[in-house]
Formats: C-alpha cells, structure tokens, sequence
C-alpha cells in the first residue's frame, strides 16, 4: 500500500477538524485560540504542499511560503495585543473583551 | 508497505496525538510545548514530500522564534487556569460531533477522489535536485513583489508589535532637542512691568467672636 495523495490530505483534514474542536472548547482562553489557529494554517499548508508534490508543481510551495510569512507576523500581533490586553484587564478571559459593546 | 508509509503513519499518529493535547491541555505552557512538537512532526511530513526547505523553515521559523515568542508570552503571564477552563466540558459535546462529522466527511471525499500516486518513472522537477534552488528560481524571478509585499508586512508586523507594547516612562524629565534648536532669546527671558513698591493693604480684621 502506498501513500497517494489521499492520506496527506485527509491528514490535513483530520488536523483542521480537530483545530476547530480546540476554538469550540477553549472559548474563553485567548492564547490556545491563537495555537488552534496556527494549527489550521498548518494543516492548510500540509495540503498545499501535498498537491505541490503529487502534481508536480512548485507553486504550491509558494504559497506555502507566503503563508508562513503571513502567519507570523499575525501571530507576533496577536501576542502583542494579548500582552496590552493583560496588562489593562489582568485577564485574557474572552468574555471580558466587551469594551466595544454597545 | 514500505518504510515511507510507515513513517508516515507514525509521524501522523504523533501529529494528531499532540495537536489533541494542545487544545485539551490544562496549561498553556504544556499546551506550547505540545504545538512545538506538533510543527515538528508536521516539518517530518514535508520532508517526506521532499519540501526540505519549507520542512527546516518550519523548524526554524515556528519553533524556533513564534513558539519561543509563545512561550515568553504565556510565561510572563500570571494566568489564572482554571477560570479559563469554566464551560471547557459544556461545549465538549457539541465540539466532538463538529469535529467528528468534519474529519469524517472530509477524509471520505479525499481517500476516495484523490488516488494520485507518486509514479517513478515521471520525471519530477519538483523533487528533482535542490529543492530551495527550485523555490528561489521562482521566488526571485516570478514572485519578486510578491516576495518584497511579504518583506514589508513582516516590518509592520514589527513596528505594529512594538508600538503596541512600548510603555513609555511618564514620569522622566527631558529636554525636546527640537525646541532648543528653535529658541529666540525673546523666548529666554520675558520682562514684566511692575511697581517696585506696592502700597500696603490694610489688614481684614476678622470678627473675633465666635459664632453662634
């Protein structure tokens, strides 16, 4: 049995479903919110990167590049923002993110 | 079943395993610490699809400065954990069915749809020869704006993270240099016209007595 490109995306798959539990369990905490979605990116990257080698194109790679790029300057905000966000409620409770509330 | 495949199936059962601990877990240290390992057997799976150089950017991108920055971040934090973990178990439900009926459908649809193999007679020029010479071809010729868009969102991504976390002193003293550069000597001293004597006042005399 070998791999096809199957298995890889449903490992993608598996990865992006279980990202999305960890956003429906960790409702409140404002840093595993972060992780999950670095993990979705990851799991969209791995499908980029398997069609990238089974069609035999170097765009997908590209992509995956950019990606990365992308993702790390959202994380490096995100985690700034958090550090203001502790520093004036002295939590990073989600529910009491209601400062905007009308 | 060769050893690719093994490897494979190994690499992703330690994949999923760990990205089921990062969001279950109770601390968010060990939650960082799983998502370390996490990227790390994602970096194997693209080394097995012959992506070296994205798998070693991953490594050193992602664990080696985002998840350090995590780190920091979760560790200079005085989190109080267990009032995070309030309604954890309440959604769990709802969020086992979403998942469940996410993964399944999906690994329906692509383990039937998808049986592209590696053929070994094709000629691959993705996985022939250097892999980061091939990526640079294309990044430096085809994608050069793109490559320089990504370069400046890096240094927003930057400026942005610091001018969010700057906290000034308020309470230092210090001279603007701009302001001293434009001073006039009409600004140094400013003459006021004033008697040199003042007549006195005579003094209020308070009602001594007290009051009822």
């Amino acid at each position: 049995m070998t791999l096809t490109l199957g298995h890889f995306l449903s490992l993608g798959a598996m990865l992006f479903a279980l990202s999305v539990v960890g956003i429906f369990l960790n409702r409140r905490n404002l840093i595993v919110l972060l992780m999950a979605i670095e993990l979705m990116l990851l799991a969209v990257n791995t499908n980029f990167v398997a069609f990238s080698h089974y069609l035999h194109d170097m765009h997908g790679q590209i992509f995956v590049f950019f990606i990365l790029t992308v993702a790390a300057a959202e994380s490096a905000i995100g985690l700034a923002i958090l550090v203001l966000l502790f520093r004036n409620k002295s939590s990073i409770s989600v529910d009491e993110l209601n400062t905007l509330k009308g | 079943m060769n050893v690719t495949t093994g490897l494979f199936y190994v690499f992703s059962a330690v994949l999923l395993f760990a990205a089921f601990r990062v969001i279950t877990a109770r601390n968010p240290v060990h939650a960082a610490l799983y998502l370390v390992l996490t990227f790390f057997q994602a970096s194997m799976i693209w080394m097995l699809l012959k992506a070296e150089f994205l798998s070693i950017t991953l490594v050193l991108v992602y664990v080696g400065a985002v998840m350090v920055l995590f780190l920091f971040v979760v560790m200079m934090m005085d989190i109080n954990v267990e009032n995070l973990r309030v309604g954890f178990w309440k959604h769990f439900p709802l969020a086992a069915i979403v998942g469940v009926v996410i993964a399944l459908e999906m690994a329906a649809v692509l383990m039937g749809g998808f049986r592209l193999v590696d053929d070994p007679n094709a000629v691959n020029a993705v996985a022939e020869g250097s892999n980061a010479k091939e990526l640079g071809k294309l990044l430096f010729t085809q994608y050069l704006v793109q490559l320089e868009v990504a370069a400046a969102i890096l240094l927003v991504a930057m400026i942005a993270a610091i001018a969010l976390t700057l906290r000034a002193r308020k309470d230092s003293k210090y001279v603007s240099p701009g302001d001293q550069v434009r001073v006039r000597s009409a600004d140094r001293m400013t003459l006021v016209k004033m008697d040199a004597t003042k007549a006195a006042v005579a003094p209020v005399v308070e009602d001594l007595e007290p009051k009822a």
